[in-house]
């Protein structure tokens, strides 16, 4: 790719001398004023951004009556976290909650292990038809969702399953159901990520336990799958965060309210004539807080692990 | 959210191969089963609820299927009627193509500057990536409640800030011609996070003896950028721009969370959504417009797929 020798020109050359090499020499002597206004334009950035879920978690404190007075761009006449028990309760939040776990947690792990090994397949044992199943699952994640609407909602009435699996008898209105789909869909993005991570691995690696005598299979859970437990960090938040998050799959593939996942409680807590901004805000934020708890505990290995593709150097 | 197909497929392969085939252990048996187990499962699912419900989808939308009624083909009917009498049909590619323009000039450059940024020594670097990433992490019914909450005539922040309260608020939301301008900045903020996240993980992977070159050889940080740092990034930088086209096409949760798409918010998926699942029922007709969007997305992904594997060949 591009060598470092066509920066080298003399166009190239800066007109302050001092800059470039202050870069790596004196980045912690003295504050340069480059640096003081980055500080402050990322600073503005980043509570830019953080703004309106900052209001949000703000309306959710303050009582209805005030907001109602004053506006949400006021200042409080009283702050109080009651609005969070009224809406956990009266969005039976605590049933959804466990709604959506049973949909996304089976459906993250294995997506992961199914993407996992298959990238593991096509980057080590060199299986068959690799370019073809590469195609076929990062293209299949590009697939407009709705194209699968219909088909697959007659092809779930049609699947039998046992009482113990579905109490709807049938693979639609299923926990299963839904997760299926997620992770039919989902496995083609993780295919393409841990494809490329573990390009990166190298391959003494697993020549070494195969010197050994080891076994496919302990190829790849004793020697690859730690190795890989960035990526798989990364993936686990982003796939847990899409999964948690949905609400198309669950809108078609499902019809009994009870079974809905969190996304949607919030309508519970709309009233028919009537809607408390506030008791929705806090409503809201505890909808929010799964999704942000998973990235703030994974969020070290989100970055290092989400390389997309080795850039050439 | 979407990966597109990959860059360096075969780039090991052919370095490797020799040496390794004095080396590889002959599979076992067993080796076979546990392969042909969960590669064969994982296929099967793909193929049988991506690939084989989508095909089917093409051929509903060549009928007049409505779900309930018994299916009659009606050739190229649906495809005729959506491009002559459906007036949702050219908002909701207009709004689509707005989607396009806007992330693609807008929010993912200023994506990739914020990485650019941020991809140096500094504190609160963690800080800064989560307040971006945060929006990321939120779901469709907190976007579209938080719309509300800051756009709304009577009680929304802005309203407020601009002292309309009183009944002369701006109706952000409710004016078609106004709303879907709104709806793309909720879209920009989430997807800038997005981006960032995805192109600082690729700047990590450059090697830092190339920018340090750079430096020594007098270029600025601009130029470190723009010449040494962005062409390193090429395979990372069509991902970036596949996945910008793609959430602009894919776009659906949103408007569907704020007025469930219509008056003034339309947009393919939703069209799709509403006549399949809507009371019309119109199965056929829905799938028509899911037909367009597939190819509109296949003619981007074939593009891409053409372009790395001319990139293997060099």
């Amino acid at each position: 790719m591009t060598t470092v020798a066509s920066t080298g020109t003399p166009a190239a050359a800066s007109p302050k001398p001092a800059t470039p090499a202050g870069e790596v020499a004196t980045r912690k002597k003295r504050v340069r004023p480059a640096r003081v206004v980055l500080y402050v334009f990322l600073t503005t950035i980043a509570f830019g951004w953080l703004a309106p879920i900052l209001l949000l978690f703000y309306a959710s404190l303050r009582p209805y009556q005030d907001t109602q007075l004053h506006g949400y761009f006021s200042l409080p006449s009283s702050l109080s976290f009651k609005y969070y028990s009224r809406a956990w309760n009266q969005g039976d939040m605590a049933h959804s909650f466990l709604n959506s776990f049973y949909i996304a947690v089976p459906a993250v792990f294995i997506t992961l292990f199914l993407a996992s090994f298959l990238a593991f397949a096509l980057t080590r044992v060199k299986i068959p038809f690799r370019k073809t199943l590469l195609i076929l699952f990062t293209a299949g994640n590009l697939l407009p969702p709705q194209m699968m609407v219909t088909p697959l909602y007659s092809l779930y009435i049609k699947i039998q399953m046992p009482s113990f699996v579905s109490d709807s008898l049938s693979l639609y209105d299923s926990y299963l159901g839904v997760s299926l789909i997620h992770i039919a869909f989902q496995t083609g993005f993780c295919v393409f990520v841990l494809y490329n991570y573990m390009l990166t691995i190298p391959i003494e690696l697993t020549e070494a336990s195969i010197m050994d005598g080891a076994s496919v299979w302990r190829q790849y859970w004793q020697v690859i799958l730690p190795v890989a437990r960035p990526a798989l960090g990364a993936l686990a938040t982003l796939e847990f965060t899409w999964m948690y998050n949905d609400f198309l799959w669950a809108l078609v593939l499902m019809s009994t309210g009870d079974k809905y996942p969190v996304t949607s409680s919030l309508n519970n807590l709309r009233g028919t004539f009537f809607v408390d901004f506030n008791l929705l805000a806090a409503g809201a934020v505890i909808v929010a807080l799964p999704t942000l708890i998973v990235f703030f505990a994974l969020q070290r290995q989100f970055i290092s692990g989400l390389t997309l593709g080795a850039a050439k150097g | 959210m979407v990966a597109p197909p990959v860059p360096t497929v075969e780039a090991t392969a052919p370095r490797t191969t020799p040496v390794r085939r004095g080396r590889r252990r002959r599979l076992t048996a067993r080796d076979i089963l546990v392969l042909s187990v969960v590669v064969g499962v994982t296929v099967v699912l793909d193929l049988a609820l991506i690939w084989g419900t989508s095909v089917v989808s093409v051929l509903l939308s060549f009928t007049n299927y409505d779900g309930i009624s018994p299916i009659k083909w009606v050739g190229i009917k649906n495809y005729h009627d959506i491009l002559t009498i459906n007036p949702e049909f050219g908002t909701a590619v207009r709004n689509n193509l707005l989607w396009l323009v806007f992330l693609g000039l807008i929010a993912t450059p200023f994506g990739i500057f914020l990485a650019v940024l941020l991809d140096r020594q500094l504190r609160f670097s963690r800080f800064y990536q989560s307040a971006l990433y945060l929006p990321v992490a939120l779901s469709l019914a907190v976007i579209g409640f938080l719309t509300q909450l800051i756009l709304s005539q009577d009680q929304g922040v802005v309203n407020a800030i601009l002292g309309r309260t009183h009944g002369n608020g701006i109706d952000f939301l409710g004016d078609s011609r106004l709303n879907i301008w709104m709806v793309l900045l909720f879209a920009g903020w989430r997807h800038v996070g997005y981006i960032m996240i995805l192109y600082l993980a690729g700047l990590k992977s450059v090697d830092p003896a190339l920018k340090e070159a750079a430096v020594i050889d007098g270029a600025n940080p601009v130029q470190t950028f723009l010449r040494v740092v962005f062409p390193a990034m090429r395979p990372i930088n069509v991902i970036v721009l596949v996945i910008t086209v793609i959430e602009s096409l894919r776009a659906f949760d949103i408007v569907y969370a704020i007025n469930t798409g219509r008056n003034g918010l339309q947009l393919l998926s939703v069209l799709v959504v509403d006549n399949i699942i809507g009371e019309a029922s119109r199965i056929g007709y829905g799938s028509a417009i899911a037909v367009m969007l597939m190819l509109v997305t296949l003619g981007f992904v074939i593009t891409y797929l053409v372009n790395i594997l001319r990139e293997d060949s060099r």
